[in-house]
């Protein structure tokens, strides 16, 4: 158990503290860094998916008016270490997907840059590339964990069994698409070489993170290396991790010492080296007896990777320990393929993770006669199924019963296919959410003094999530002084280190050191505290992990509507109740809540990056045709949650709110749309083409 | 991108002389596709003449008819009282296509001449014959969703992407184009082409040719008109399929008929089949799915990843029959 803090600054409904520099343009994001004289480059890729670049002739590139540079793999300095294959950029001939990086030209403007990088005649020698994921390709291999440090199968008894002697079962395969993150900035990083000092200003989910891997690439001590990142336009995990992009623009600046160098990726780009969420190909098997008790859960996973850097999604774990059923089994399996590395994206395991198995207890539900809310509802465990601890705090049931109160469940007709509103056949669907309530081992804090006023100072990230605004309220409180007296200083490695914003953890982490940095500052300086005093505190150790499961949950509610005519698909409502321990900032998680399950919307009827074989990349790579939810298919999202304040997790009580919104929206709304129809569509996103032929 | 000249023009006139005289000039109105064309490399014209301040931006009542000037705005036309009264279908169109802020920007005369979204015209590391003739043709056997069921060739199945030229092709609306020879004006239909072996050619226009007006010409029955356009995301997608269509009814028997389609084919598509087979026809159901399926015999599904765009044959007879239904 943690102390908690007496909220007082936390559960206040506030404004975001950097909006007013936001919407009047004065914040400056990656690329707007004010730097003297900048220079700009621009990358060129490859057009193979696998093969060798055998030359690059850069003449005409140098003949363009203003540009400086060419770097090639020939021409370009060797880094330190190239342990890391995504970031060893030019560092070898060899093409492993295409897009990657074969070039990079600087130039005085980023339209040289641009034409340039076009004229530079890449010659390469091609071999057959393979980009075709299916769940019968005999190379699929057992990856030694899933992202990540998760066992890569578990078992538990004895699912066969329990399927043969079931009452009822479901085995179905489901799938979901290639999806990439479009953060509304695309990725940017300006760089400057200067004495051996190395500075960035790059949109980024952490800059201590940035910090030790760009160091590590160019074999630089941390001191050499600063990273700086106020404000981010959006990142769900595609600015997680540094990519080959943020090396590139490192390369380029040191080819050009004293300079800055600016270097922004196009939408396009972005389609092949910041990452994207893997398709999955899911088996599952669920078995219940004639009370709707689980007897069997069985997830099997087939998804993909890159072949120079593998990164396998956790998307069978939240079938672990969602649902009591005596047996169960999860399995991964991956094919390593001549594509771009896949990475996080928004809630990387659960989100495609509960779409199968949530839809498949949907399909078990009606074949029971049972409720699907009442099914999930007799299938909580007491327990976490697979560890045996207690869960810290578990509201499943809370969120489903008061969400089906505020969607108006009650009165719904069960069967599909027989409501119509004109020429709209309309249904109703439920699923539920899950989230680790997760804490990073390690974030130092400094609390200051001075002029009266306290600054929080922690390397954090606030990708727009309103960080710069919670941790002033989690500050305030730990300190017990009012809001207004608290400054917060983020977003720079002359802070101290803080975690990654990933994994729904940052406020957690970054909350808990904030407050483990307050409580020494009144240690050792009492309430009436000196100009110049400080006191540093880091995140505690997370004991309550040993002890017990922790995890928000959720429950979504979507209605649908489908077109008789044509069988377009729309979705009037969604409604989202969550757990998620004490709400720091009403507004702002809010924003999160909903924001996530639009996410989740546009994933189940939307996003779909459409890989050509045979030219081996995603061919819809822009805003035109890579559809992602506009305002008018975001009609009515609401998000709810209900109190609770988990003693385990930290001391605010909180629990992550980034993720959890997109996790069980597909499947919520896939199973409106059976309702709506009667045709159970299993594979996303559901498209009218996939309902057509099932209507009259 | 390629350095370019810019020049504002002064008068049509020169402006046609001076596109005409460059090969690798362009005009420039909105610049909502050329634009994009410009960052992507799959237009670098050396000389851009901009012909904002010359082309007409009114609407004129002419002869019983519209006159509409090149230069008027694609949200201007669309919130135009005798446009909304007179001919729906056109400004429902309008207002289906893109989004406001592209609205504000795109003309008529330059809506009509935007070129196909297909993705591989788009990309220039991939194989086109539209972008560069005898390259070879990267959508058969690729992404396919959005193209042609309707007129395709071996050489290019890309379809045409505006919701405008679609409603105009119903209307039996007439072009009237400044070439360098002088003035000429011909039937909308005829504007654009099949792609055959040259679907580098999207127009029948000669390059310098600029469009000045589209006029529409008096209908007793564009009143009963409407547009549909079915698309995957409620706004800011290209059409799947759409349906421009008006319907002249008496004592229950169709007495005429203006049918046209949208990303169906290379060209907005003028649905004769469908019109020939419904004119004196009972105004029901029945009739609809006969004179669809007429439109639909010669239709051709391309296979392709991610399922082919054989879902269009039967949603395109499932809009129109209840375009028409609706209409009745």
């Amino acid at each position: 158990m943690t102390e908690l803090l007496r909220p007082q600054a936390i559960g206040q409904d506030l404004a975001r503290r950097d909006g007013p520099d936001k919407v009047t343009g004065t914040a400056t994001y990656a690329n707007e860094t004010p730097v003297e004289n900048p220079a700009y480059c621009h990358l060129i890729q490859a057009d193979i998916a696998r093969g060798r670049v055998s030359a690059v002739d850069t003449a005409e590139a140098e003949d363009v008016p203003g540009v400086i540079a060419v770097l090639t793999p020939g021409t370009s300095e060797r880094l330190s270490s190239t342990e890391d294959k995504e970031l060893a950029v030019l560092q070898t001939t060899d093409v492993a997907f295409r897009g990657q990086i074969v070039g990079i030209v600087i130039a005085e403007t980023p339209e040289a840059a641009r034409q340039a990088a076009r004229l530079a005649a890449v010659t390469c020698s091609e071999q057959t590339h393979d980009v075709s994921l299916s769940a019968d390709r005999v190379d699929l291999y057992k990856p030694d964990k899933v992202n990540p440090s998760f066992a890569t199968d578990t078992s538990v008894g004895d699912v066969s069994a329990a399927m043969d002697s079931a009452a009822a079962t479901v085995t179905e395969t489901y799938t979901t698409a290639m999806n990439h993150n479009n953060p509304m900035e695309p990725h940017a990083t300006t760089a400057l070489w200067n004495d051996g000092q190395l500075t960035l200003w790059d949109s980024t989910q952490g800059v201590h993170s940035v910090r030790s891997t760009v160091a590590k690439v160019f074999g630089l001590d941390k001191g050499q290396v600063r990273v700086v990142c106020p404000y981010v336009g959006g990142g769900f995990g595609s600015k997680g991790t540094v990519h080959a992009h943020v090396v590139a623009a490192a390369m380029a600046a040191r080819a050009l010492p004293g300079r800055a160098m600016k270097l922004a990726l196009t939408r396009q780009q972005m389609f092949s080296l910041v990452g994207y969420r893997t398709p999955t190909i899911q088996r599952v098997r669920l078995a219940a007896d004639r009370d709707g008790r689980l007897s069997a859960i069985a997830l099997d996973v087939v998804e993909q990777t890159s072949r120079i850097k593998e990164f396998a999604e956790q998307t069978a774990v939240a079938a672990r320990m969602m649902y009591a059923a005596p047996n169960r089994a999860t399995s991964h399996r991956l094919a390593a393929l001549d594509v771009p590395v896949p990475s996080w994206m928004r809630a990387p395991g659960e989100c495609p993770g509960m779409f199968g198995p949530e839809v498949a207890m949907d399909e078990l539900a009606e074949r029971l006669g049972i409720d699907p809310i009442e099914f999930r509802v007799r299938n909580e465990p007491a327990r976490d199924p697979e560890s045996g601890n207690p869960f810290s705090s578990r509201h499943l049931v809370a969120c489903l019963r008061d969400g089906a109160e505020r969607f108006g469940w009650a009165d719904r007709d069960p069967r599909p296919g027989v409501r119509r509103d004109g020429d709209w056949l309309v249904g109703s669907g439920v699923a539920s959410s899950v989230y680790p309530a997760s804490r990073q081992a390690q974030s130092d804090a400094t609390i200051r003094f001075a002029d009266g006023r306290y600054a929080a100072e922690i390397g954090a990230a606030d990708l727009g999530t309103g960080a710069w605004t919670t941790l002033a309220q989690i500050a305030a409180d730990a300190l017990d002084v009012p809001l207004d007296l608290v400054d917060v200083r983020i977003g720079d490695t002359d802070y101290p280190f803080a975690s990654v914003a990933g994994g729904s953890s940052g406020t957690s982490t970054w909350g808990s050191a904030i407050v483990a940095a307050a409580r020494a500052f009144r240690e050792k300086y009492g309430l009436d505290p000196a100009d110049g005093d400080e006191a540093q505190g880091q995140v505690p150790e997370y004991q309550a992990q040993e002890r017990y499961a922790l995890y928000a949950f959720g429950a979504q509610f979507a209605e649908v509507r489908v077109h008789a005519d044509t069988g377009e698909i729309r979705v009037p409502r969604l409604v989202g109740v969550f757990a998620a321990g004490r709400i720091i900032n009403p507004r702002t998680a809010r924003s999160q809540f909903i924001g996530g399950m639009t996410m989740g919307m546009s994933m189940a009827l939307h996003e779909n990056s459409v890989l050509d074989p045979a030219t081996g990349h995603v061919v819809n790579h822009d805003f035109a045709e890579y559809h992602i939810a506009t305002c008018a298919d975001a009609a009515n999202i609401e998000a709810y949650w209900v109190d609770e304040s988990d003693p385990h997790v930290n001391p605010m009580g909180s629990k992550g709110v980034g993720e959890i919104g997109i996790v069980g929206t597909a499947a919520a709304i896939a199973n409106a749309a059976y309702h709506a129809t009667g045709v159970r569509v299993r594979d996303l996103p559901v498209t009218l083409d996939k309902l057509l032929p099932g209507l009259d | 991108m390629k350095p370019f000249d810019y020049r504002t023009a002064t008068d049509m006139g020169t402006a046609v002389a001076e596109v005409s005289g460059r090969p690798d000039a362009r005009f420039v109105a909105g610049g909502t596709n050329l634009v994009d064309h410009l960052k992507l490399g799959v237009a670098e014209p050396d000389l851009l003449v901009d012909i904002t301040a010359v082309t007409s931006a009114a609407v004129e009542d002419r002869d019983g008819g519209l006159w509409i000037g090149a230069g008027v705005r694609n949200s201007d036309l669309a919130a135009d009282r005798r446009v909304r009264e007179r001919y729906p279908v056109l400004a429902q169109a309008l207002l289906s296509g893109a989004s406001g802020q592209l609205r504000n920007m795109a003309t008529t005369g330059g809506n009509p001449l935007q070129r196909t979204r297909c993705v591989y015209f788009q990309d220039v590391t991939t194989p086109c014959n539209k972008r560069v003739p005898g390259s070879g043709c990267s959508a058969i056997g690729g992404y396919t969703r959005y193209h042609a069921i309707l007129g395709a060739s071996e050489h290019c199945v890309a379809t045409h992407p505006s919701d405008m030229a679609v409603a105009l092709s119903a209307l039996d609306a007439k072009v009237h184009v400044l070439t360098p020879e002088g003035e000429r004006s011909f039937p909308f239909v005829d504007l654009h082409r099949l792609p055959g072996e040259k679907p580098d050619q999207d127009t029948r226009l000669q390059h310098g040719d600029l469009i000045t007006a589209i006029e529409l010409p008096p209908s007793p029955f564009a009143q009963q008109s409407r547009y549909r356009k079915v698309r995957d995301r409620a706004s800011y997608a290209f059409a799947l399929v759409s349906v421009a269509a008006a319907l002249d009814v008496a004592d229950g028997i169709v007495r005429d008929v203006r049918i046209a389609l949208g990303g169906v084919a290379h060209t907005p598509w003028r649905a004769y089949k469908a019109e020939q087979v419904l004119r004196g026809q009972p105004a029901e159901v029945a009739s609809y799915r006969l004179a669809a399926d007429a439109e639909m015999a010669d239709a051709r599904a391309l296979d392709g990843i991610d399922g082919g765009n054989g879902f269009k044959i039967p949603l395109v007879t499932r809009t129109l029959v209840a375009t028409l239904r609706d209409l009745t």
